[in-house]
């Protein structure tokens, strides 16, 4: 369960320019559904994952994630969530290029001290959920759009969070693989996953795996569906 | 089995492996500046702290005292009347009178050291030279070899064999001949010698002993050989010093390249840090992943770096810093050092090239990934 009490995130805060980004938010994100936070650009989205995921902190408020208050905990506390609570699939993907899919995917297990053999031996179990063992020792810049975001979705997953945040995670697919996307969104939801998805693109909209629509105007929440 | 610490570092050091190798180009040209700056640096102090060394052993052989005499300032010869007095400090234990001067040969344009061993010269007529008198000279056992002396009359000699290389350091300049030949050449009548060299009886009392030399001969100029280690320490430390300084200047841009290049990150490293952050990776694990990149860097390159020097230094004639710090001659001896580390120099050096490089790799690293992840996702 997330829960976000008056939550506010005020961006060049004191400084002549400040807009507050998100504006009292308060919200409650029930284990195991896929919420969807709509609206359009400019609206707040992607600033309010970042402060659910532990990217950021509010500047006024207060998150908690099952029972615990998160937003006041040192920086070293907050990233130990992100890794063991939090997966990430950025809007540009954000892969380290250089580096092949396999490698990609293992990033965020390496500081956790596992063999080296037993993460491998889970990221090629995620690769081949997702289709992806043919590319694992492919480099990422040689991938396609689809591939590159089932990448980013399979290293989201290395760690096995309890929460997936998808930040506009079809803004860079065509139809068809967008409709692939939100198959493995369903997939996540049967396996227990929480997935709070930002996208305004109509397909993730109607998709029959969005159970909770939250959209956002101006940084705050303007219809709950 | 690992522990998860040894997983862990073994994670962190093949991120940074393969983050070294997206940047191989620019990884390898600092390499190379890198071991290029430890390799001169270490080869000027290797070679400078053994050739203090060495002359600390040659002269442990040397007499205790010499003396000399001086008139007007300038060096002038000892009589058989002055080894007398000599005899009669107390004190004094052997007495060696010296015959020796120098030759200047127009044909090699290189200054020769004529010399009567104290014990075994060769017979007249005959003379034994040093390796690098018949290197420049081009003269070997059985070729005849004419000098004019001091009364313009040319006296030619028989190179009756060469010096043992091994003592090259020494004797490369050297040329031993009977004192029948010597004088003549160089204009010393008999009963006259160009010094004296000393043993004193208890090595405690040199200077006390040089003291009643000067008493008894107040034109003497007693050296002992505390002194004239002295002189090689100042002259070896300035030679080290002007090359030091030439290469600290070398050393600066060394800094600058680094702090350029190694720190300013660039917008995809600063972009990678970011994406560590936000995927989980703590602020400490970022810098022990960019301090491995140094260490592997900095390490690699000291090491290379000093070993090579050490096999320029001690293996090679040093052709690189040699002269510079051997002193500048047409004769230059080759030889071979013996080998000789010290640990506080290794220290500095290593304080010197490998903090400043890891700092300078840690810093901007540790500032890109104290700032919020969030960009990341923007």
């Amino acid at each position: 369960m997330i829960e976000l009490t008056g939550v506010s995130k005020i961006f060049n805060e004191g400084q002549p320019n400040a807009f507050p980004a998100v504006d009292g938010i308060d919200l409650l994100l029930p284990s195991g559904e896929v919420t969807l936070f709509t609206g359009p650009s400019g609206s707040g989205k992607t600033t309010l994952l970042t402060l659910i995921g532990c990217l950021a902190k509010p500047s006024m408020g207060r998150i908690r994630i099952d029972g615990q208050a998160v937003s006041g905990l040192p920086e070293r506390f907050l990233t130990a969530l992100r890794r063991t609570t939090f997966g990430f699939v950025f809007q540009k993907f954000n892969l380290i290029h250089g580096l092949s899919v396999l490698e990609n995917v293992m990033l965020p297990a390496a500081p956790l001290g596992l063999p080296r053999q037993q993460v491998m031996r889970t990221a090629m179990e995620i690769l081949e959920k997702l289709d992806l063992t043919r590319k694992a020792h492919a480099r990422v810049e040689w991938l396609s759009g689809g591939e590159a975001q089932r990448t980013a979705m399979a290293r989201a997953l290395i760690n096995r969070p309890r929460v997936v945040i998808a930040d506009e995670p079809t803004a860079n697919l065509d139809s068809r693989l967008g409709s692939a996307f939100l198959q493995i969104i369903a997939d996540l939801r049967h396996d227990g996953h929480t997935v709070l998805i930002s996208s305004h693109d109509p397909l993730v909209l109607h998709a029959p795996v969005v159970e909770r629509v939250v959209t956002m105007r101006d940084g705050r929440i303007v219809e709950r569906g | 089995m690992p522990t998860p610490w040894i997983e862990r570092q073994a994670a962190f050091i093949d991120h940074a492996v393969r983050a070294m190798g997206r940047r191989r180009t620019h990884q390898i040209g600092l390499w190379l500046v890198y071991t290029l700056l430890v390799f001169l640096l270490a080869s000027v102090m290797l070679f400078a702290h053994a050739l203090r060394h060495e002359a600390r052993l040659l002269l442990q052989d040397a007499p205790e005292l010499v003396v000399q005499r001086l008139e007007g300032g300038r060096h002038a010869l000892i009589s058989e009347t002055h080894l007398q007095i000599l005899h009669g400090i107390r004190g004094v234990g052997t007495i060696t009178p010296r015959l020796w001067g120098y030759y200047y040969d127009p044909v090699s344009r290189a200054n020769y050291t004529l010399m009567t061993p104290p014990a075994n010269p060769p017979p007249p007529g005959q003379m034994t030279i040093g390796a690098g008198v018949s290197r420049v000279s081009g003269l070997t056992s059985g070729d005849l070899f004419s000098m004019p002396g001091s009364d313009g009359i040319k006296r030619t000699l028989v190179v009756r064999d060469l010096l043992s290389a091994a003592s090259e350091l020494v004797s490369s300049d050297l040329i031993l001949m009977n004192a029948a030949d010597l004088r003549p050449l160089l204009g010393i009548p008999a009963g006259w010698y160009t010094d004296v060299a000393l043993t004193v009886a208890q090595p405690r009392e040199v200077n006390k002993v040089a003291e009643k030399v000067m008493q008894r001969m107040p034109d003497a100029r007693p050296i002992q050989r505390q002194e004239l280690l002295r002189t090689y320490h100042a002259l070896f430390d300035w030679r080290e010093g002007i090359l030091l300084t030439l290469l600290g200047v070398v050393l600066l841009a060394f800094a600058i390249l680094v702090w350029d290049k190694a720190s300013g990150l660039s917008a995809d490293e600063r972009r990678e840090i970011g994406i560590l952050k936000a995927i989980g990776w703590q602020t400490g694990e970022v810098l022990a992943m960019k301090l491995w990149e140094g260490t592997l860097v900095s390490m690699s390159a000291f090491l290379i770096g000093y070993v090579t020097a050490y096999v320029h230094v001690f293996v090679t004639p040093a052709p690189l810093i040699g002269a510079v710090l051997k002193g500048w001659a047409v004769l230059y001896p080759e030889f071979v050092l013996t080998p000789r580390v010290e640990g506080l120099q290794v220290l500095t050096l290593f304080f010197f090239t490998v903090f400043p490089f890891i700092a300078a790799l840690v810093i901007p690293a540790w500032k890109a990934a104290i700032t919020d992840p969030d960009a990341v996702m923007r």
